[in-house]
Protein backbone atom coordinates (compact mmCIF):
# COMPACT_ATOMS: atom_id res chain seq x y z
CA UNK A 1 0.00 0.00 0.00
CA UNK A 2 2.81 2.36 0.87
CA UNK A 3 4.76 1.50 -2.23
CA UNK A 4 2.00 2.54 -4.63
CA UNK A 5 2.38 6.12 -3.48
CA UNK A 6 6.17 6.09 -3.46
CA UNK A 7 6.57 4.43 -6.81
CA UNK A 8 3.84 6.25 -8.72
CA UNK A 9 3.84 6.58 -12.50
CA UNK A 10 4.26 2.84 -12.93
CA UNK A 11 2.58 3.01 -16.33
CA UNK A 12 5.45 4.46 -18.32
CA UNK A 13 4.34 7.44 -20.40
CA UNK A 14 6.72 8.57 -23.15
CA UNK A 15 9.94 10.03 -21.85
CA UNK A 16 12.98 8.92 -19.96
CA UNK A 17 12.11 6.42 -17.21
CA UNK A 18 15.24 5.77 -15.21
CA UNK A 19 13.39 3.81 -12.55
CA UNK A 20 12.11 1.04 -14.80
CA UNK A 21 15.47 0.85 -16.59
CA UNK A 22 17.26 0.51 -13.24
CA UNK A 23 14.81 -2.10 -11.96
CA UNK A 24 15.17 -4.12 -15.18
CA UNK A 25 18.95 -3.91 -14.95
CA UNK A 26 19.01 -4.96 -11.28
CA UNK A 27 16.68 -7.88 -11.92
CA UNK A 28 18.79 -8.93 -14.87
CA UNK A 29 21.71 -9.08 -12.44
CA UNK A 30 19.82 -11.57 -10.30
CA UNK A 31 18.15 -9.44 -7.60
CA UNK A 32 14.57 -9.96 -6.46
CA UNK A 33 12.13 -7.17 -7.42
CA UNK A 34 11.82 -6.12 -3.76
CA UNK A 35 15.59 -5.82 -3.29
CA UNK A 36 15.94 -3.93 -6.57
CA UNK A 37 13.28 -1.49 -5.45
CA UNK A 38 14.99 -1.07 -2.08
CA UNK A 39 18.26 -0.28 -3.89
CA UNK A 40 16.50 2.22 -6.14
CA UNK A 41 14.57 4.11 -3.43
CA UNK A 42 17.44 6.12 -1.87
CA UNK A 43 19.04 7.03 -5.21
CA UNK A 44 16.64 9.79 -6.38
CA UNK A 45 16.37 11.13 -2.83
CA UNK A 46 20.13 11.52 -2.45
CA UNK A 47 20.38 12.95 -5.95
CA UNK A 48 17.72 15.57 -5.27
CA UNK A 49 19.25 16.42 -1.88
CA UNK A 50 22.65 16.96 -3.47
CA UNK A 51 20.99 18.93 -6.27
CA UNK A 52 19.21 21.15 -3.74
CA UNK A 53 22.41 21.88 -1.83
CA UNK A 54 24.36 22.62 -5.01
CA UNK A 55 21.48 24.85 -6.08
CA UNK A 56 21.86 26.74 -2.80
CA UNK A 57 25.61 27.19 -3.32
CA UNK A 58 24.95 28.55 -6.80
CA UNK A 59 22.29 30.97 -5.57
CA UNK A 60 24.50 32.20 -2.72
CA UNK A 61 27.25 32.89 -5.24
CA UNK A 62 24.75 34.61 -7.54
CA UNK A 63 23.47 36.68 -4.63
CA UNK A 64 26.98 37.86 -3.77
CA UNK A 65 27.95 38.60 -7.35
CA UNK A 66 24.69 40.32 -8.33
CA UNK A 67 24.57 42.39 -5.16
CA UNK A 68 28.15 43.45 -5.90
CA UNK A 69 27.20 44.37 -9.46
CA UNK A 70 24.17 46.35 -8.23
CA UNK A 71 26.35 48.28 -5.80
CA UNK A 72 29.19 48.66 -8.34
CA UNK A 73 31.59 46.46 -6.38
CA UNK A 74 33.52 43.43 -7.59
CA UNK A 75 32.33 40.93 -5.01
CA UNK A 76 34.12 37.70 -4.14
CA UNK A 77 36.91 36.95 -6.60
CA UNK A 78 39.78 35.11 -4.88
CA UNK A 79 38.10 31.82 -3.86
CA UNK A 80 38.09 30.01 -7.18
CA UNK A 81 37.50 31.56 -10.60
CA UNK A 82 35.15 34.57 -10.17
CA UNK A 83 34.75 33.54 -6.53
CA UNK A 84 32.64 30.46 -7.26
CA UNK A 85 34.07 28.67 -4.23
CA UNK A 86 33.09 31.50 -1.87
CA UNK A 87 29.79 29.85 -0.74
CA UNK A 88 31.73 26.66 0.02
CA UNK A 89 34.19 28.69 2.10
CA UNK A 90 31.24 30.32 3.92
CA UNK A 91 29.81 26.90 4.66
CA UNK A 92 33.14 25.56 5.95
CA UNK A 93 33.51 28.58 8.20
CA UNK A 94 30.08 27.93 9.70
CA UNK A 95 30.94 24.24 10.28
CA UNK A 96 33.95 25.18 12.37
CA UNK A 97 32.24 27.89 14.40
CA UNK A 98 31.40 27.31 18.03
CA UNK A 99 27.85 26.15 18.65
CA UNK A 100 26.46 28.47 21.32
CA UNK A 101 23.25 28.00 23.28
CA UNK A 102 22.60 31.26 25.14
CA UNK A 103 22.29 31.24 28.93
CA UNK A 104 18.67 30.80 30.11
CA UNK A 105 17.59 29.83 26.61
CA UNK A 106 15.50 26.71 26.20
CA UNK A 107 18.11 24.28 24.85
CA UNK A 108 15.76 21.64 23.48
CA UNK A 109 13.46 23.99 21.57
CA UNK A 110 16.48 26.09 20.55
CA UNK A 111 18.01 23.08 18.78
CA UNK A 112 14.74 21.77 17.39
CA UNK A 113 13.70 25.10 15.79
CA UNK A 114 16.15 25.15 12.84
CA UNK A 115 15.43 21.47 12.11
CA UNK A 116 11.69 22.15 11.89
CA UNK A 117 12.43 25.00 9.49
CA UNK A 118 14.64 23.00 7.12
CA UNK A 119 12.99 19.55 7.03
CA UNK A 120 9.62 20.59 5.46
CA UNK A 121 11.43 22.62 2.81
CA UNK A 122 13.61 19.68 1.81
CA UNK A 123 10.61 17.31 1.90
CA UNK A 124 8.81 19.57 -0.57
CA UNK A 125 11.41 18.69 -3.23
CA UNK A 126 9.55 15.39 -3.42
CA UNK A 127 7.10 16.84 -5.92
CA UNK A 128 9.38 18.97 -8.13
CA UNK A 129 9.46 17.39 -11.60
CA UNK A 130 12.43 17.73 -13.94
CA UNK A 131 10.88 15.52 -16.61
CA UNK A 132 7.98 13.19 -17.22
CA UNK A 133 9.45 10.58 -14.86
CA UNK A 134 12.30 12.60 -13.38
CA UNK A 135 10.93 13.28 -9.92
CA UNK A 136 11.10 11.42 -6.64
CA UNK A 137 7.42 10.66 -6.44
CA UNK A 138 4.45 11.60 -8.57
CA UNK A 139 2.07 11.81 -5.62
CA UNK A 140 -1.54 12.56 -6.43
CA UNK A 141 -1.82 15.49 -4.05
CA UNK A 142 1.40 16.98 -5.50
CA UNK A 143 1.25 20.74 -5.23
CA UNK A 144 -1.13 20.57 -2.23
CA UNK A 145 1.54 18.63 -0.35
CA UNK A 146 3.93 21.54 -0.89
CA UNK A 147 1.37 24.06 0.43
CA UNK A 148 0.74 21.85 3.48
CA UNK A 149 4.42 21.29 4.20
CA UNK A 150 5.31 24.95 3.87
CA UNK A 151 2.76 25.70 6.59
CA UNK A 152 4.86 23.75 9.13
CA UNK A 153 7.74 26.18 8.80
CA UNK A 154 6.29 29.03 10.93
CA UNK A 155 6.14 26.64 13.89
CA UNK A 156 9.89 26.18 13.68
CA UNK A 157 10.35 29.94 13.42
CA UNK A 158 8.10 30.57 16.43
CA UNK A 159 9.97 27.87 18.33
CA UNK A 160 13.39 29.36 17.68
CA UNK A 161 12.11 32.87 18.34
CA UNK A 162 10.58 31.85 21.65
CA UNK A 163 13.42 29.66 22.91
CA UNK A 164 16.19 32.20 22.24
CA UNK A 165 15.15 34.24 25.28
CA UNK A 166 15.66 37.45 23.33
CA UNK A 167 13.07 40.10 22.53
CA UNK A 168 14.29 40.58 18.96
CA UNK A 169 14.09 36.87 18.32
CA UNK A 170 10.57 36.65 19.70
CA UNK A 171 9.41 39.62 17.62
CA UNK A 172 11.03 38.13 14.53
CA UNK A 173 9.37 34.77 15.12
CA UNK A 174 5.95 36.37 15.64
CA UNK A 175 6.34 38.47 12.50
CA UNK A 176 7.39 35.42 10.51
CA UNK A 177 4.31 33.50 11.64
CA UNK A 178 1.96 36.42 10.92
CA UNK A 179 3.50 36.95 7.47
CA UNK A 180 3.40 33.28 6.63
CA UNK A 181 -0.27 32.90 7.61
CA UNK A 182 -1.33 35.99 5.66
CA UNK A 183 0.42 35.06 2.43
CA UNK A 184 -0.44 31.39 2.43
CA UNK A 185 -4.08 32.08 1.53
CA UNK A 186 -3.57 34.10 -1.69
CA UNK A 187 -0.79 31.65 -2.60
CA UNK A 188 -3.13 28.68 -2.24
CA UNK A 189 -5.87 30.49 -4.21
CA UNK A 190 -3.46 31.26 -7.05
CA UNK A 191 -2.41 27.60 -7.14
CA UNK A 192 -6.07 26.57 -7.05
CA UNK A 193 -6.76 28.49 -10.26
CA UNK A 194 -3.96 26.57 -12.01
CA UNK A 195 -5.20 23.28 -10.56
CA UNK A 196 -8.68 24.05 -11.83
CA UNK A 197 -7.30 24.43 -15.33
CA UNK A 198 -5.28 21.21 -15.29
CA UNK A 199 -7.92 19.12 -13.42
CA UNK A 200 -5.21 17.62 -11.21
CA UNK A 201 -3.07 18.43 -8.18
CA UNK A 202 -0.14 16.42 -9.52
CA UNK A 203 2.79 18.54 -10.67
CA UNK A 204 3.42 16.22 -13.63
CA UNK A 205 -0.15 16.69 -14.87
CA UNK A 206 0.11 20.45 -14.39
CA UNK A 207 3.17 20.55 -16.66
CA UNK A 208 1.68 18.06 -19.12
CA UNK A 209 -1.32 20.38 -19.54
CA UNK A 210 1.09 23.18 -20.60
CA UNK A 211 2.79 21.23 -23.38
CA UNK A 212 1.50 21.15 -26.91
CA UNK A 213 2.27 24.53 -28.43
CA UNK A 214 5.57 25.27 -26.71
CA UNK A 215 5.88 28.73 -25.17
CA UNK A 216 2.33 29.72 -26.20
CA UNK A 217 0.70 27.01 -24.12
CA UNK A 218 2.39 28.03 -20.87
CA UNK A 219 0.10 29.02 -18.05
CA UNK A 220 1.57 32.51 -17.74
CA UNK A 221 -0.51 33.68 -20.72
CA UNK A 222 -3.71 32.25 -19.25
CA UNK A 223 -2.96 33.15 -15.63
CA UNK A 224 -1.01 36.44 -15.70
CA UNK A 225 -2.66 37.72 -12.51
CA UNK A 226 -2.17 34.40 -10.76
CA UNK A 227 1.49 34.45 -11.76
CA UNK A 228 2.05 37.86 -10.17
CA UNK A 229 0.13 36.89 -7.01
CA UNK A 230 2.06 33.63 -6.70
CA UNK A 231 5.42 35.33 -7.20
CA UNK A 232 4.69 38.04 -4.60
CA UNK A 233 3.48 35.43 -2.10
CA UNK A 234 6.44 33.17 -2.80
CA UNK A 235 8.81 36.05 -2.08
CA UNK A 236 6.93 36.73 1.15
CA UNK A 237 7.05 33.06 2.14
CA UNK A 238 10.81 33.00 1.52
CA UNK A 239 11.18 36.19 3.58
CA UNK A 240 13.04 37.93 0.79
CA UNK A 241 13.21 41.68 0.53
CA UNK A 242 10.87 43.61 0.09
CA UNK A 243 9.17 41.25 2.58
CA UNK A 244 12.07 40.35 4.90
CA UNK A 245 10.46 41.89 8.00
CA UNK A 246 11.05 38.87 10.25
CA UNK A 247 14.79 39.41 9.96
CA UNK A 248 14.87 43.14 9.26
CA UNK A 249 18.39 43.95 10.39
CA UNK A 250 17.80 47.64 11.12
CA UNK A 251 14.91 46.89 13.47
CA UNK A 252 15.39 43.39 14.83
CA UNK A 253 19.17 42.66 14.54
CA UNK A 254 18.48 39.42 12.66
CA UNK A 255 15.01 38.43 13.87
CA UNK A 256 14.56 34.85 15.01
CA UNK A 257 18.14 33.91 14.06
CA UNK A 258 19.80 36.56 16.23
CA UNK A 259 21.10 34.13 18.85
CA UNK A 260 22.11 31.34 16.48
CA UNK A 261 25.65 30.53 15.44
CA UNK A 262 27.55 27.76 13.71
CA UNK A 263 25.61 24.99 12.02
CA UNK A 264 22.26 25.98 13.51
CA UNK A 265 22.55 29.34 11.83
CA UNK A 266 23.73 27.55 8.70
CA UNK A 267 20.52 25.49 8.75
CA UNK A 268 18.42 28.67 8.68
CA UNK A 269 20.59 30.05 5.90
CA UNK A 270 20.38 26.82 3.93
CA UNK A 271 16.64 26.59 4.53
CA UNK A 272 15.95 30.08 3.23
CA UNK A 273 17.95 29.54 0.04
CA UNK A 274 16.55 26.04 -0.58
CA UNK A 275 13.12 27.61 -0.18
CA UNK A 276 13.98 30.33 -2.69
CA UNK A 277 15.18 27.83 -5.31
CA UNK A 278 12.17 25.61 -4.59
CA UNK A 279 9.74 28.51 -5.04
CA UNK A 280 11.42 29.47 -8.30
CA UNK A 281 11.19 25.86 -9.51
CA UNK A 282 7.51 25.72 -8.59
CA UNK A 283 6.79 29.00 -10.37
CA UNK A 284 8.39 27.51 -13.46
CA UNK A 285 6.36 24.32 -13.01
CA UNK A 286 3.06 26.12 -12.46
CA UNK A 287 3.35 29.00 -14.91
CA UNK A 288 6.37 28.59 -17.21
CA UNK A 289 5.80 25.12 -18.60
CA UNK A 290 8.12 23.17 -16.29
CA UNK A 291 10.50 21.04 -18.31
CA UNK A 292 8.95 22.17 -21.62
CA UNK A 293 11.29 23.77 -24.15
CA UNK A 294 9.91 27.00 -25.77
CA UNK A 295 9.71 25.02 -29.03
CA UNK A 296 8.14 21.59 -28.41
CA UNK A 297 10.82 18.88 -28.54
CA UNK A 298 8.40 16.59 -30.39
CA UNK A 299 8.26 19.06 -33.29
CA UNK A 300 12.06 19.25 -33.49
CA UNK A 301 12.44 15.46 -33.52
CA UNK A 302 9.68 15.33 -36.14
CA UNK A 303 11.50 17.82 -38.39
CA UNK A 304 14.75 15.90 -37.97
CA UNK A 305 12.95 12.67 -38.75
CA UNK A 306 13.94 10.99 -35.48
CA UNK A 307 11.83 8.57 -33.50
CA UNK A 308 10.99 10.04 -30.06
CA UNK A 309 11.35 6.57 -28.51
CA UNK A 310 14.98 6.02 -29.58
CA UNK A 311 17.23 5.77 -26.47
CA UNK A 312 19.64 8.53 -27.51
CA UNK A 313 16.78 10.90 -28.40
CA UNK A 314 15.17 10.16 -25.03
CA UNK A 315 18.39 10.99 -23.18
CA UNK A 316 18.77 14.23 -25.13
CA UNK A 317 15.16 15.32 -24.63
CA UNK A 318 15.42 14.43 -20.93
CA UNK A 319 18.55 16.58 -20.61
CA UNK A 320 16.87 19.44 -22.45
CA UNK A 321 13.98 19.15 -19.99
CA UNK A 322 16.24 19.30 -16.94
CA UNK A 323 18.26 22.20 -18.35
CA UNK A 324 15.18 24.24 -19.29
CA UNK A 325 13.61 23.71 -15.85
CA UNK A 326 16.81 24.89 -14.19
CA UNK A 327 17.25 27.85 -16.54
CA UNK A 328 13.68 29.03 -15.90
CA UNK A 329 14.11 28.63 -12.15
CA UNK A 330 17.41 30.51 -12.07
CA UNK A 331 15.99 33.31 -14.19
CA UNK A 332 13.41 33.75 -11.42
CA UNK A 333 16.12 33.50 -8.74
CA UNK A 334 17.97 36.25 -10.60
CA UNK A 335 14.86 38.46 -10.47
CA UNK A 336 14.43 37.73 -6.78
CA UNK A 337 18.05 38.72 -6.08
CA UNK A 338 17.75 41.86 -8.19
CA UNK A 339 14.55 42.77 -6.30
CA UNK A 340 16.29 42.24 -2.98
CA UNK A 341 19.09 44.65 -3.78
CA UNK A 342 17.01 47.35 -5.47
CA UNK A 343 13.77 47.69 -3.50
CA UNK A 344 13.15 49.12 -0.03
CA UNK A 345 11.44 47.08 2.67
CA UNK A 346 7.70 47.49 3.31
CA UNK A 347 6.39 48.23 6.80
CA UNK A 348 4.63 45.51 8.78
CA UNK A 349 1.22 47.18 8.42
CA UNK A 350 1.76 47.67 4.68
CA UNK A 351 2.75 44.03 4.43
CA UNK A 352 -0.41 42.79 6.15
CA UNK A 353 -2.58 45.28 4.22
CA UNK A 354 -1.12 44.06 0.94
CA UNK A 355 -1.76 40.45 1.87
CA UNK A 356 -5.27 40.69 3.28
CA UNK A 357 -6.82 43.71 1.55
CA UNK A 358 -5.24 43.49 -1.90
CA UNK A 359 -3.86 40.06 -2.79
CA UNK A 360 -6.64 38.03 -1.16
CA UNK A 361 -9.57 39.73 -3.01
CA UNK A 362 -7.60 39.77 -6.28
CA UNK A 363 -6.81 36.07 -5.89
CA UNK A 364 -10.49 35.30 -5.23
CA UNK A 365 -11.55 37.28 -8.32
CA UNK A 366 -8.87 35.48 -10.32
CA UNK A 367 -10.24 32.13 -9.19
CA UNK A 368 -13.78 33.16 -10.09
CA UNK A 369 -12.76 34.49 -13.52
CA UNK A 370 -10.80 31.30 -14.19
CA UNK A 371 -13.84 29.20 -13.32
CA UNK A 372 -16.00 31.34 -15.62
CA UNK A 373 -13.50 31.13 -18.48
CA UNK A 374 -13.20 27.39 -18.00
CA UNK A 375 -16.96 27.06 -18.44
CA UNK A 376 -17.03 29.49 -21.39
CA UNK A 377 -13.92 28.31 -23.29
CA UNK A 378 -13.24 24.71 -22.25
CA UNK A 379 -10.74 24.29 -25.11
CA UNK A 380 -8.33 26.95 -23.91
CA UNK A 381 -8.86 26.59 -20.17
CA UNK A 382 -8.87 22.83 -19.74
CA UNK A 383 -12.52 21.79 -19.74
CA UNK B 1 6.60 -10.62 5.37
CA UNK B 2 7.42 -8.16 2.60
CA UNK B 3 9.49 -5.02 3.04
CA UNK B 4 6.48 -2.76 2.43
CA UNK B 5 4.30 -4.31 5.12
CA UNK B 6 7.17 -4.31 7.66
CA UNK B 7 7.77 -0.64 6.97
CA UNK B 8 4.07 0.00 7.35
CA UNK B 9 3.96 -1.80 10.71
CA UNK B 10 7.00 0.07 12.05
CA UNK B 11 5.52 3.38 10.88
CA UNK B 12 2.20 2.55 12.52
CA UNK B 13 3.83 1.70 15.85
CA UNK B 14 6.02 4.81 15.87
CA UNK B 15 3.14 7.10 14.87
CA UNK B 16 0.72 5.65 17.44
CA UNK B 17 3.33 5.90 20.19
CA UNK B 18 4.03 9.52 19.25
CA UNK B 19 0.33 10.32 19.20
CA UNK B 20 -0.40 8.77 22.60
CA UNK B 21 2.70 10.03 24.41
CA UNK B 22 2.40 13.44 22.77
CA UNK B 23 -1.24 13.87 23.78
CA UNK B 24 -0.42 12.84 27.34
CA UNK B 25 2.30 15.47 27.29
CA UNK B 26 -0.14 18.10 25.99
CA UNK B 27 -2.43 17.50 28.94
CA UNK B 28 0.06 16.83 31.72
CA UNK B 29 2.95 19.25 31.13
CA UNK B 30 2.83 22.36 33.31
CA UNK B 31 4.56 24.56 30.69
CA UNK B 32 1.86 25.72 28.28
CA UNK B 33 4.34 26.46 25.48
CA UNK B 34 5.58 22.87 25.54
CA UNK B 35 1.99 21.69 25.44
CA UNK B 36 1.31 23.80 22.37
CA UNK B 37 4.38 22.52 20.51
CA UNK B 38 3.54 18.93 21.46
CA UNK B 39 0.03 19.50 20.11
CA UNK B 40 1.63 20.27 16.76
CA UNK B 41 3.55 16.99 16.98
CA UNK B 42 0.34 15.09 17.76
CA UNK B 43 -1.40 16.66 14.74
CA UNK B 44 1.56 15.69 12.56
CA UNK B 45 1.54 12.07 13.69
CA UNK B 46 -2.22 11.86 13.13
CA UNK B 47 -1.53 13.11 9.60
CA UNK B 48 1.02 10.31 9.31
CA UNK B 49 -1.64 7.79 10.33
CA UNK B 50 -3.94 9.13 7.61
CA UNK B 51 -1.08 8.68 5.15
CA UNK B 52 -0.71 5.06 6.25
CA UNK B 53 -4.41 4.59 5.51
CA UNK B 54 -3.79 5.82 1.93
CA UNK B 55 -5.71 9.02 2.55
CA UNK B 56 -3.05 11.43 1.33
CA UNK B 57 -5.43 14.31 0.66
CA UNK B 58 -6.85 14.14 4.20
CA UNK B 59 -3.30 13.95 5.57
CA UNK B 60 -2.22 17.06 3.68
CA UNK B 61 -5.41 18.89 4.71
CA UNK B 62 -4.78 17.85 8.33
CA UNK B 63 -1.27 19.36 8.20
CA UNK B 64 -2.46 22.52 6.44
CA UNK B 65 -5.43 23.20 8.72
CA UNK B 66 -4.37 21.87 12.11
CA UNK B 67 -0.62 22.37 12.10
CA UNK B 68 -0.37 25.32 9.76
CA UNK B 69 -3.35 27.33 10.99
CA UNK B 70 -4.77 26.14 14.31
CA UNK B 71 -1.51 25.31 16.06
CA UNK B 72 0.28 28.41 14.77
CA UNK B 73 -2.58 30.58 16.03
CA UNK B 74 -2.49 28.86 19.44
CA UNK B 75 1.26 29.47 19.66
CA UNK B 76 0.76 33.03 18.48
CA UNK B 77 -1.79 33.71 21.20
CA UNK B 78 0.39 32.12 23.88
CA UNK B 79 3.44 34.11 22.88
CA UNK B 80 1.59 37.42 22.58
CA UNK B 81 0.29 37.18 26.14
CA UNK B 82 3.20 35.26 27.58
CA UNK B 83 3.49 36.69 31.07
CA UNK B 84 5.47 34.79 33.63
CA UNK B 85 3.16 34.94 36.61
CA UNK B 86 2.83 32.58 39.53
CA UNK B 87 -0.73 31.35 39.65
CA UNK B 88 -2.42 31.37 43.05
CA UNK B 89 -2.80 27.90 44.47
CA UNK B 90 -6.34 26.63 43.96
CA UNK B 91 -7.86 25.05 47.09
CA UNK B 92 -8.42 21.34 46.81
CA UNK B 93 -6.24 20.94 43.74
CA UNK B 94 -5.50 17.32 44.54
CA UNK B 95 -9.20 16.42 44.79
CA UNK B 96 -9.92 18.18 41.47
CA UNK B 97 -7.10 16.34 39.75
CA UNK B 98 -8.25 13.00 41.13
CA UNK B 99 -11.80 13.69 39.99
CA UNK B 100 -10.81 14.68 36.46
CA UNK B 101 -8.48 11.67 36.31
CA UNK B 102 -11.39 9.41 37.30
CA UNK B 103 -13.63 10.95 34.62
CA UNK B 104 -10.91 10.43 31.99
CA UNK B 105 -10.35 6.82 33.10
CA UNK B 106 -14.09 6.15 32.87
CA UNK B 107 -14.26 7.63 29.38
CA UNK B 108 -11.25 5.55 28.38
CA UNK B 109 -12.90 2.37 29.70
CA UNK B 110 -16.09 3.21 27.79
CA UNK B 111 -14.18 3.77 24.54
CA UNK B 112 -12.24 0.53 25.04
CA UNK B 113 -15.49 -1.34 25.48
CA UNK B 114 -16.90 0.21 22.31
CA UNK B 115 -13.74 -0.66 20.43
CA UNK B 116 -13.80 -4.29 21.53
CA UNK B 117 -17.53 -4.96 21.23
CA UNK B 118 -18.13 -3.34 17.83
CA UNK B 119 -18.00 -5.98 15.08
CA UNK B 120 -15.46 -4.30 12.82
CA UNK B 121 -15.53 -5.46 9.20
CA UNK B 122 -12.10 -6.91 8.47
CA UNK B 123 -10.54 -6.15 6.06
CA UNK B 124 -12.08 -2.71 5.73
CA UNK B 125 -13.23 -1.09 2.49
CA UNK B 126 -10.57 -0.90 -0.22
CA UNK B 127 -8.80 2.46 -0.14
CA UNK B 128 -9.50 4.70 -3.13
CA UNK B 129 -5.96 6.13 -3.10
CA UNK B 130 -5.37 8.98 -5.53
CA UNK B 131 -9.04 9.03 -6.51
CA UNK B 132 -9.85 10.36 -3.04
CA UNK B 133 -9.51 14.04 -3.98
CA UNK B 134 -12.16 13.71 -6.69
CA UNK B 135 -14.46 11.66 -4.43
CA UNK B 136 -14.22 14.24 -1.61
CA UNK B 137 -15.06 17.01 -4.06
CA UNK B 138 -18.06 15.11 -5.40
CA UNK B 139 -19.41 14.42 -1.92
CA UNK B 140 -18.89 18.01 -0.76
CA UNK B 141 -21.01 19.29 -3.65
CA UNK B 142 -23.74 16.65 -3.64
CA UNK B 143 -24.89 14.79 -0.52
CA UNK B 144 -22.76 16.75 1.97
CA UNK B 145 -23.54 20.16 0.47
CA UNK B 146 -25.69 21.35 3.38
CA UNK B 147 -23.21 20.53 6.19
CA UNK B 148 -20.44 22.06 4.05
CA UNK B 149 -22.33 25.32 3.57
CA UNK B 150 -23.42 25.40 7.22
CA UNK B 151 -19.80 25.04 8.29
CA UNK B 152 -18.89 28.02 6.12
CA UNK B 153 -21.72 30.06 7.68
CA UNK B 154 -20.41 29.11 11.12
CA UNK B 155 -16.92 30.25 10.16
CA UNK B 156 -18.35 33.51 8.81
CA UNK B 157 -20.14 34.10 12.11
CA UNK B 158 -16.95 33.46 14.04
CA UNK B 159 -15.07 35.85 11.79
CA UNK B 160 -17.62 38.64 12.13
CA UNK B 161 -17.68 38.09 15.88
CA UNK B 162 -13.90 38.37 16.06
CA UNK B 163 -13.97 41.59 14.04
CA UNK B 164 -16.68 43.10 16.26
CA UNK B 165 -14.72 42.17 19.39
CA UNK B 166 -11.44 43.47 18.02
CA UNK B 167 -12.82 46.77 16.65
CA UNK B 168 -14.55 48.73 19.35
CA UNK B 169 -15.31 51.71 17.10
CA UNK B 170 -17.99 49.95 15.08
CA UNK B 171 -20.86 51.39 17.14
CA UNK B 172 -21.46 55.09 16.51
CA UNK B 173 -23.83 55.32 19.48
CA UNK B 174 -23.66 53.73 22.86
CA UNK B 175 -25.79 50.62 22.80
CA UNK B 176 -27.38 51.21 26.22
CA UNK B 177 -27.71 54.99 26.61
CA UNK B 178 -27.96 56.01 22.97
CA UNK B 179 -25.30 58.71 23.35
CA UNK B 180 -22.73 59.21 20.62
CA UNK B 181 -19.86 56.93 21.41
CA UNK B 182 -16.21 56.88 20.55
CA UNK B 183 -13.33 54.72 21.47
CA UNK B 184 -12.42 56.85 24.48
CA UNK B 185 -15.97 56.74 25.85
CA UNK B 186 -16.17 52.99 25.51
CA UNK B 187 -12.80 52.60 27.19
CA UNK B 188 -13.96 54.84 30.08
CA UNK B 189 -15.45 52.13 32.21
CA UNK B 190 -12.40 49.99 32.10
CA UNK B 191 -9.64 52.58 32.34
CA UNK B 192 -10.55 55.52 34.55
CA UNK B 193 -7.38 57.31 33.44
CA UNK B 194 -8.95 58.00 30.06
CA UNK B 195 -11.84 60.11 31.43
CA UNK B 196 -9.76 63.29 31.55
CA UNK B 197 -8.56 63.08 27.98
CA UNK B 198 -11.81 61.91 26.48
CA UNK B 199 -13.83 64.66 28.09
CA UNK B 200 -11.77 67.35 26.34
CA UNK B 201 -11.30 65.55 23.07
CA UNK B 202 -13.85 66.15 20.29
CA UNK B 203 -16.29 63.32 19.94
CA UNK B 204 -15.30 60.94 17.18
CA UNK B 205 -18.25 59.76 15.18
CA UNK B 206 -17.22 56.69 13.28
CA UNK B 207 -19.64 55.13 10.91
CA UNK B 208 -20.48 51.48 11.28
Amino acid sequence: MLSTGLLGAAVAPPGLDLQSSFLDLAQAMGLTPGAARLLWLPLPMVLVLVGAVVGVLVSVWLERKISAAVQQRIGPEYAGALGVLQPLADGLKLVFKEDIIPARADGLLFSLGPVLVVVPVILSWLVVPFGQNLLISNVGVGIFLWIALSSIQPIGLLMSGYSSNNKYSLLGGLRAAAQSISYEIPLALAVLAVVMMSNSLSTVDIVAQQTGAGIFSWNIWRQPVGFVIFWICALAECERLPFDLPEAEEELVAGYQTEYSGMKFALFYLGSYINLVLSALLVSVLYLGGWGFPLPVEWITGWLGLSPDAPLVQVITGSIGIVSTIIKAYLLVFFAILLRWTTPRVRIDQLLDLGWKFLLPIALVNLLVTAGLKLAFPVAFGG
Amino acid sequence: MSIASTTQQICFLVLSATTVIGSLGVVLLPNIVYSAFLLGGVFLSVAGLYLLLNASFVAAAQILVYVGAVNVLILFAIMLVNKKETLAAIPGLLVRRLLSGAVCAGLFALLLRVAFTTPWALPGPTPVGEEATIRIGEHLFTDYLLPFELASVLLLMAMIGAIVLARRDVFSTDVITGEPADQGLIEKDRTPLLIETSANAPTLLTKP
